[in-house]
């Protein structure tokens, strides 16, 4: 069968069969189990009102465990054991207590990518979250900001993996009596550089070129979450600063940043979870050489290239230990928002 | 301290007019207030004096100066809106002092300028809470406060009880007068669409319909002698009866046949030449008496409202809108029964196309 055709079979088995298990089980909770008649009628509805949530959440809840709760725990198993095949072929797992932990924290590598993990931290939702801002504001107040957004958003429909060929093309380097299909060198040659540069090779900026695929990318995110937080401004209370006096600065940076504070802040987080998960932009664009490795490629490089297992899966929950904290925060403040 | 001056100003957004031709003077210490049926546009003009909203045409003064072209901020006005628009994420505190901050005045200048209005406000002991740890009376007297710390030469204010319950209405309506007392210099401009609020904190009324201006004046000379139907019918609560008839007698006093055999004496002069003139006969409820002699309505009873002090009845709603009278006092078991009305022909308009006679 073509692919295409098996990939829309599939989508509409999937959505079908979502569709059909919320409408039959509603179906199965008002006819049959709690119908709204007879004498019961009141309690009923009740009891029926107090199922449904169960009901809806039950599939994801289902989800959630098999693909969620049993990998993590499997995760943390894995970090604390070695594994190794035995002659016969069989593999044979071992309690290795923190071995495995040791292991990672003597190698250059687990510390090169633990500091860029911290570099993209510092400017990846900083950079997203303000030029999401900015957009959010500016294309507001233009005729055409929505085609504006539009274009700002898409890369959000880009993998990434497809964003980072389009960007590896764009740090693409011929040598110099080519032409430069690489915009970067052609800008760089054209104002006159003397050589194309092979940015993907060069340590330290590198990463920041690694970067500055995931800010395009997230800049859409942030866009469009800002750009509803700040029509959910009351207008008088800008038209009120307007009278007061301020000027169009003020008015943005003292009466709509801090009203949506808590917006901001979901988006920032939200982005700093993504970042600290980078892994397919290193991976398709350097896999982590030249000094651009990050924690989650460095745990694709030990777990399936070097096959190494306990310290793969020990830098993974060394992910998760950075991540949960943050998460949790995260979903306070939206919580908190939504009040 | 401010003149205000509107030179045929007009308002349209795209094609669509939505004031045209305003003239109106305000002067210094004057307490404007600005009604009108829903949509008629009374924010659109106060917002115009804002300075939030762009004049299309005319040439607005303040103080002899044109402030067409001028921002907001430098024109010496302070804004109550409808629904406080306080800043949310600040204290009353900074609520208040937002403006002077904006305006580089000295910490010493704005705590004392803070303070003092706090006092009078009475909201000494909010000044730290946000906006949302208040009440809706207290927000809404942060919300004047932060219009009086800046001592403006004009203030207005949209409809700013309309979010209040009655009995806090009152009150707060009370401290708007009081607080217009004491500054007896401040130029206030009022939009409300509570005839009491109106009637009662005006020092004239600006009734707007139908793009313009249908009259300016004192509530009493609204109420006593307006100039148009329109005005007769929007002052005053229940609304003026208003019946056709005919002119049969002229002179200083007029007679006017009504339908039915009923007829109306007025004190509207009148000459010879509108012998014959079809006009609309104008009666509010509250000045029609139960009578023996002529009538100048007649009819059945359709239910009655007794409200304690008076005594409202509807008639038979078949010819239209119900007429309504008050009689003073509780009266029972009208209800069915046929009874004649009459007025004092003090109290009896004339209205001939839609324009008061007392006016030509
Ligand atoms: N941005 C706009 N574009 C087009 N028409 C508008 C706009 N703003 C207001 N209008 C129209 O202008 C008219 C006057 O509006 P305005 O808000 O001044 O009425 P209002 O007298 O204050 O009414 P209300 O008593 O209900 O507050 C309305 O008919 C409204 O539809
Ligand atoms: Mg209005």
């Amino acid at each position: 069968m073509h692919p295409a055709l098996q990939g829309i079979i599939t989508i509409l088995v999937g959505v079908g069969g979502c569709v059909g298990y919320f409408y039959l089980s509603n179906q199965f909770l008002d006819k049959v189990l709690c119908p709204p008649r007879g004498k019961n009628a009141g309690r009923n509805i009740n009891r029926a009102n107090i199922i449904r949530p169960w009901l809806f959440l039950l599939p994801a809840i289902l989800a959630l465990s098999i693909y969620l709760a049993y990998p993590v725990i499997e995760t943390l198993r894995l970090s604390l054991t070695k594994r190794s095949t035995l002659p016969d072929g069989s593999t044979a797992y071992a309690w290795a207590g923190l071995d495995n932990y040791r292991q990672m924290m003597k190698e250059p590598k687990f510390w090169e990518a633990l500091k860029n993990n911290a570099m993209w931290l510092a400017v990846v939702p900083a950079l997203a979250t303000g030029f999401g801002l900015l957009a959010a504001q500016l294309t507001d107040r233009l005729k055409w900001g929505n085609i504006a957004k539009s274009l700002i958003f898409m890369p959000m429909a880009i993998s990434f993996v497809g964003a980072a060929v389009i960007f590896k093309l764009v740090y693409d380097m011929r040598p110099i009596e080519q032409e430069q299909i690489g915009i970067l060198n052609a800008l760089y040659l054209n104002f006159g550089g003397e050589a194309p540069i092979a940015w993907l090779t060069t340590p330290f900026w590198n990463s920041f070129l690694l970067m500055a695929v995931l800010v395009w990318i997230q800049t859409g995110f942030a866009m469009v979450i800002l750009s509803a937080a700040l029509r959910g401004i009351p207008e008088e209370t800008i038209e009120a600063a307007i009278v007061d006096g301020a000027n169009p600065f003020q008015v943005f940076f003292k009466i709509k940043v801090p009203q949506i504070k808590g917006t901001i802040m979901v988006v920032w987080t939200t982005i700093t979870i993504v970042v600290l998960k980078v892994f397919d932009i290193v991976f398709a664009m350097t896999n982590g050489q030249w000094e651009t490795q990050v924690l989650a490629n460095y745990m694709y490089d030990k777990l399936f290239r070097s096959n190494d297992w306990g310290v793969g899966s020990a830098s993974a929950m060394v992910i998760m230990l950075l991540v949960t904290p943050i998460l949790v925060w995260n979903v306070r403040n939206a919580r908190r928002e939504m009040e | 301290m401010a003149n205000l001056k509107m030179t045929g100003i007009a308002k349209s957004y795209g094609d669509v007019s939505v004031l045209e031709d305003i003239n109106l003077e305000i002067k210094t210490g004057e307490l404007i207030v600005f009604v009108g049926p829903s949509g008629c546009g009374k924010s659109t003009l106060l917002r115009m004096v804002a300075g939030l909203e762009k004049i299309t045409a005319g040439e607005l003064e303040i103080d002899g100066v044109v402030v067409n072209n001028i921002p907001p901020a430098e024109r010496g006005i302070a804004m109550v809106f409808q629904s406080y628009a306080l800043y949310p994420h600040m204290t009353v505190r900074e609520n208040m002092s937002f403006a002077l901050k904006l305006a580089k005045k000295s910490k010493e200048e704005i705590e004392a300028a803070v303070s003092k209005v706090a006092k009078i406000l009475q909201l000494e002991d909010y000044l730290d809470r946000l906006p949302k740890a208040l009440s809706g009376g207290q927000r809404q007297r942060v919300a004047i406060g932060r219009s009086i710390v800046r001592n403006p030469k004009v203030y207005l204010f949209d409809e700013p009880l309309s979010n209040l319950d009655a009995a806090l209405r009152v009150a707060t309506r009370i401290e708007i007068a009081q607080l217009k007392e004491s500054m007896p210099e401040s130029t206030m401009i009022y939009v409300t669409h509570d005839q009491v609020e109106a009637m009662t904190l005006a020092t004239r009324i600006v009734v707007l319909a139908n793009k313009g201006i249908a009259q300016v004046g004192t509530p009493l000379e609204l109420y006593e002698r307006p100039e148009n139907e329109f005005v007769a019918r929007f002052i005053g609560s229940p609304a003026m009866n208003l019946w056709p008839g005919e002119v049969v007698a002229t002179g200083a006093q007029t007679k006017v046949q009504l339908a039915d055999g009923c007829e109306a004496l007025s004190n509207v002069p009148t000459t010879e030449a509108d012998m014959g003139l079809k006009v609309k006969v104008g009666v509010r409820p509250e000045d029609l008496r139960a009578t023996e002699g002529t009538p100048v309505f007649t009819g059945k009873v359709d239910f009655t409202e007794l409200l304690g002090e008076l005594t409202q009845i509807y008639f038979d709603a078949t010819a239209g809108e119900h007429v309504i009278a008050k009689l003073p006092g509780i009266v029972h078991g009208l209800r069915g029964q046929n009874i004649r009305l009459a007025a004092n022909p003090e109290k009896v308009h004339l209205f001939a196309d839609g324009r008061s006679l007392l006016y030509r």
